[in-house]
């Protein structure tokens, strides 16, 4: 079934209601992408002016979650949705609440950007640059996914997500070694092991946004299975 | 959805059932099981053929002329269309409450009374006692209408008249009872109350439930059967129809689009 070409409601009022949800979630998902771009820009650029501005820009991310749940439970109480529609506004319920603490991880991350890091200690914030790409690749993939209910692409971050614990892992251990060499700097490297925290958590919310979208699309629950069966059922349809 | 037994039993077996309404054919080759003690519904717009097909399972179409069906409908293995079945005894077994509540212009009590003397069930008076409080009790109505049996049925308000029906074909102990649309005339409190007793008579009854709310039928039912143009589009589990239905037009039905 082409998902894009669903026939219309009868209550063409219906139709408009669950058109400006989805419109709602692609924008919160633009908010939260332009909190991240700029709170990496940040750190790669000691701008802590641009800094503040995620921090304080968190507010209309968390009010974005809230409008949307309010629509949706307007939604539930007066359309008694089912089916696909259903499954829309429950991916919705589920996609804001991870977007929303995508937003908060950003906000961690901003918050190192304010730190003063040393000409010697710059390097560790381009490991963290490099992380921070990825991740944000991997997000600006999801949302695409979620826009065009792309299961395909969907399946693609989730596989996405394996490399981005790779690359942490890794960070973390040459992290490690800067703080056995030496133990004065651990403060600011703990800094910095909080960061790629944060980043590594978003990669798993965007993992979640995309089980959603299977789910939203196929109607069934991939959280919690093997890679394998997950693209069993984007293949086959359900 | 906790009803994957590897076989359940069947009280209701349907193969090929068609029907025509003289040159027009109203339902086309369907194939339905109704399990034991299962409430089953039938959703579907108007027209699609789903009241039609219940009233197949207790003959009720044999009373409209120029009517036939064909294919067919056992009840425990048994042909109800063969030629030795008595179509009386058969609606006892498969009793029917309609859309408007229908009581008889009698007393309550005799309302539930006249199906169990009809059909010889009881004979004394104290066991024709017994019957009518049991049924009354069972369809939720005994402790609204005990002090006044001797008052005529019409007297009650439409929900009651209602669960009245309920008791009236309970009284005479079917195994199936065919309930069609039977709370569109009632209000959604007197409707909570059918659909309560719904849930508790499906402990001693196979239940079969055509409904337009098909909120309703993702209360009640614990499978659904979609009809659109006579023909038998989907049947399952209810809770997995209304998340994820299989087919499209069950799909766009559910959901409120155009077809």
């Amino acid at each position: 079934m082409d998902y894009t070409k669903s026939g219309k409601h009868i209550s063409s009022q219906f139709d408009e209601e669950l058109k400006e949800v989805r419109n709602a979630v692609l924008s919160m998902g633009g908010e939260v992408e332009k909190q991240l771009t700029d709170a990496l820009r940040a750190i790669k650029d000691s701008d802590h002016e641009l800094a503040d501005k995620v921090l304080s820009n968190d507010s209309k991310v968390n009010s974005f979650e809230m409008d949307i749940d309010n629509a949706c439970t307007q939604l539930i109480a007066k359309r008694q949705p089912t089916a696909r529609d259903l499954r829309q506004i429950i991916a919705t319920f589920k996609t804001i609440a991870d977007l929303e603490r995508i937003g908060d991880e950003t906000k961690r991350i901003a918050g190192v950007a304010k730190e003063t890091f040393s000409s010697e200690q710059q390097h560790l914030l381009a490991s963290l640059e490099n992380l921070g790409q990825l991740v944000l690749t991997m997000l600006r993939t999801v949302l695409d996914a979620f826009a065009r209910m792309d299961t395909e692409a969907a399946l693609d971050v989730h596989r996405t997500d394996k490399g981005i614990d790779q690359q942490y892992e890794a960070m973390l251990r040459q992290l490690m070694t800067y703080m056995m060499e030496d133990p004065r700097s651990i403060p600011k490297i703990m800094d910095v092991v909080f960061s790629a925290r944060s980043l590594e958590r978003i990669g798993d919310r965007c993992q979640n946004v995309a089980e959603y979208v299977i789910y939203n699309v196929h109607g069934k629950d991939v959280r919690h299975t093997t890679p394998q069966s997950m693209e069993d059922t984007v293949r086959k349809g359900r | 959805m906790t009803q994957a037994q590897a076989t359940p039993q069947l009280t209701v077996q349907a193969r090929n059932v068609e029907v025509f309404y003289g040159d027009t054919q109203a339902i086309k080759g369907i194939d339905l099981d109704v399990r034991t003690n299962e409430v089953l519904s039938f959703i579907g717009p108007s027209g699609c053929g789903k009241s039609t097909f219940l009233r197949c399972l207790n003959r009720m179409n044999d009373t409209i002329p120029g009517c036939r069906v064909t294919g067919s409908i056992e009840l425990d293995g048994e042909d109800i269309y063969h030629p030795s079945v008595d179509e009386v005894l058969l609606r006892a077994r498969v009793g029917m409450v309609f859309q408007k509540p229908n009581p008889f212009p009698k007393s309550i009590y005799e309302n539930i009374a006249y199906g169990p003397k009809l059909h010889g069930l009881v004979e004394r008076k104290p066991d024709l006692d017994d019957v009518v409080e049991s049924s009354l009790r069972r369809a939720g109505l005994w402790d609204e209408v005990k002090d006044r049996l001797q008052e005529p049925g019409t007297g009650l308000s439409g929900g009651q008249q209602q669960r009245l029906c309920i008791a009236r074909t309970i009284a005479v102990s079917p195994e199936v009872i065919l309930m069609d649309e039977p709370c569109s005339a009632l209000d959604p409190i007197a409707t909570g109350i059918i659909e309560e007793l719904i849930h508790d008579l499906k402990e001693k009854f196979t239940i079969v439930i055509v409904t337009h709310n098909m909120q309703q039928a993702a209360r009640v039912s614990d499978r659904t059967a979609f009809f659109h143009l006579g023909e038998l589009v989907e049947v399952g589990g209810t809770d997995d129809l209304f998340t994820n239905p299989h087919n499209k037009r069950t799909e766009d039905y559910i959901t409120g689009r155009y077809g």
